[in-house]
């Protein structure tokens, strides 16, 4: 079985985030980036379906050639090889799924497993555009994949609870919190990554014209709450929310 | 071309509330493209929630009863939806940006050909119309604007009223959209959580707790509280990575948002990721035994005390007051 993953680089998630004096985006300098939280779970995943059916692993990474690192760890946790798609440009979730489209066009892999959003831009779109594009069927938000016959058993977390849904492979499956827990990459397996294939291409290469749909006009902070007030004790809290809140 | 479409949520015959907020964000956006709101109603013998939508603001029901939508997949309702948008004409297509919206509104927008905005907090005319959005774990909010002639739009309902109900009814009628079931994919069950509270973007009182509860069995105080203000309960996400609470009760950047009027914080650190969840709150109680936790610099009012001696005080003291 040929398992594709999807790895972005993104900013880390436990640093404050500085908007550009002149709101054309977010500062760069001195920020740090690691894989998106989410890919890590979908690596995870699909290593762990590797190992329990055969075949192989690829990450395919869409960004600025700095995106080879997140590549190299999954690489170190188990991927067999990687795909850069290099560009300086920022995609829209539109852009990333027609890329991903002619990617998977090469490798026609079995099933596809990406993180269910990335942390930094919150989209929640590229992996079920890409299943339209491809005409395949998807698995969003899972907790569990089992995958058996040619078809995946896929349990998701819904609003109001959870879901369960088959789809009949190829087909696509994003992760969720409680999939997996995903490996550290080994000394061993570090050292391995260094040596195992890493392709780099370009949208231009694959034909693709990532112009965007959604254009960004405006980066600004939000509205600060005020710190309110430490109260003494239970009693003025009651007070307060009765008498000051009034919403009690 | 300027009509707004919604598509309808519905769950156990019951019409989600968060739709009445994605029509008060289609309404918005219809005075602003001079078009009208038309909603979209796919399900099987939902005649009750056809006729609920009726009354909801909208010019008209399209209501597509089949057994084909009797469970929701993305796969047989996103070409359902795109067609009724070319039917109708519209530019913009909106749902409420719940876990159905998040899944099935980007295939529709690759059917459509669309560009796609998620999360909507805002839309207005300014050289064409421009959208709000958070992104960023709610740290950055941007605004954008969609190239495409269709926009796709997912709407975050907590920054829009429900919309009311009128005394005039606007008509239903069947739509057909000839695009049948999908090959390939089988709905197998919803096991919905079955709780005698609110739903958590419905709620009036929302009480979370956080890893510094230490297990799920502690959670039991959060849901007494919760239980005496006839509220919700939530959990981080940490809570939930846990084990302490189900997914379903998780606030933040990857999990709902919310904007009670009352919000308890109770041994919640207050990372950014919860944060994005909730700080759109009327009032925020903080409790929490750390006085340089960061919950306390969003928190109208806080308590720095242990959560395990305050927490059953405070609900019993509560408790008398609204006896």
């Amino acid at each position: 079985m040929k398992i594709l993953a999807t790895v972005k680089r993104v900013t880390d998630p436990d640093m404050k985030i500085k908007i550009k004096p002149d709101e054309t985006g977010v500062v760069t300098e001195g920020v740090e980036y690691k894989m998106n939280s989410f890919d890590e779970y979908g690596v995870e995943e699909a290593i762990s379906i590797k190992e329990e059916h055969g075949g192989e692993v690829v990450v395919v990474s869409i960004g600025p050639a700095a995106s080879t690192k997140e590549l190299r760890t999954a690489m170190a946790m188990g991927a067999d090889r990687a795909i850069l798609v290099e560009t300086d440009q920022d995609l829209d979730s539109d852009a990333v799924a027609r890329v991903l489209t002619e990617v998977v066009g090469r490798e026609e892999p079995d099933v596809i497993v990406m993180g269910k959003q990335s942390v930094d831009s919150d989209r929640n779109q590229a992996a079920q555009l890409l299943a339209s594009y491809l005409g395949w069927p998807q698995a969003t938000f899972a907790f569990n994949v089992d995958i058996s016959d040619g078809w995946a058993t896929v349990g998701r977390e819904v609003d109001g609870g959870t879901s369960t849904k088959r789809i009949e492979l190829p087909g696509i499956i994003t992760a969720d919190l409680r999939l997996n827990e995903p490996r550290y990459a080994s000394l061993p397996g570090i050292m391995k990554a260094k040596r195992k294939p890493l392709d780099t291409l370009t949208p231009d290469e694959l034909g693709v014209d990532i112009a965007p749909r959604v254009n960004v006009l405006k980066f600004e902070a939000p509205e600060e709450r005020e710190a309110g007030e430490i109260l003494e004790d239970v009693d003025e809290l009651v007070d307060r929310l009765q008498n000051e809140a009034n919403v009690i | 071309m300027a009509n707004v479409l919604v598509v309808a949520e519905h769950v156990d015959g019951v019409l989600r509330k968060v739709t009445r907020s994605a029509i008060t964000f289609a309404r918005e956006a219809a005075a602003l493209t001079g078009g009208n709101v038309e909603v979209l109603l796919l399900g099987s013998d939902v005649d009750n929630i056809a006729e609920e939508l009726s009354t909801s603001g909208v010019s008209r029901v399209l209501y597509a009863n089949d057994p084909a939508y009797a469970h929701y997949l993305a796969e047989n309702y996103a070409p359902a939806i795109a067609a009724a948008a070319e039917e109708i004409d519209a530019a913009i297509v909106c749902s409420p940006s719940s876990t159905t919206g998040k899944d099935m509104l980007p295939r529709v927008a690759a059917k459509l050909e669309a560009g796609m905005v998620s999360d909507a907090i805002s839309v207005e005319n300014d050289d064409g119309l421009k959208f709000r959005r958070p992104l960023w774990a709610g740290n950055v909010i941007t605004t954008v604007e969609v190239v495409t002639p269709v926009k796709v739009v997912s709407v975050r309902t907590t920054d829009f009223e429900a919309s009311e109900s009128t005394s005039d009814a606007a008509p239903v009628e069947a739509f057909d959209p000839g695009t049948g079931a999908a090959d390939g994919v089988e709905f197998v069950s919803f096991d919905q959580v079955k709780s005698e509270r609110p739903e958590l973007t419905d709620a009036e009182v929302v009480v979370a707790g956080g890893r510094g509860l230490g297990s799920g069995d502690n959670f039991e105080m959060i849901m007494k509280l919760a239980d005496s203000l006839k509220g919700a309960v939530g959990a981080t996400r940490a809570a939930v990575d846990s084990g302490y609470a189900p997914n379903d009760w998780q606030i933040g950047q990857t999990g709902k948002v919310v904007a009670p009027q009352l919000y308890f914080a109770i041994a919640i650190s207050g990372a950014i990721q919860h944060l994005a969840g909730m700080k759109g709150s009327k009032n925020i109680v903080a409790i929490n035994k750390d006085p340089e936790a960061p919950i306390f610099q969003v928190s109208d009012y806080g308590l720095v005390a242990d959560a395990f001696e305050v927490v059953p005080e405070l609900t019993e003291k509560l408790q008398k007051v609204l006896d």
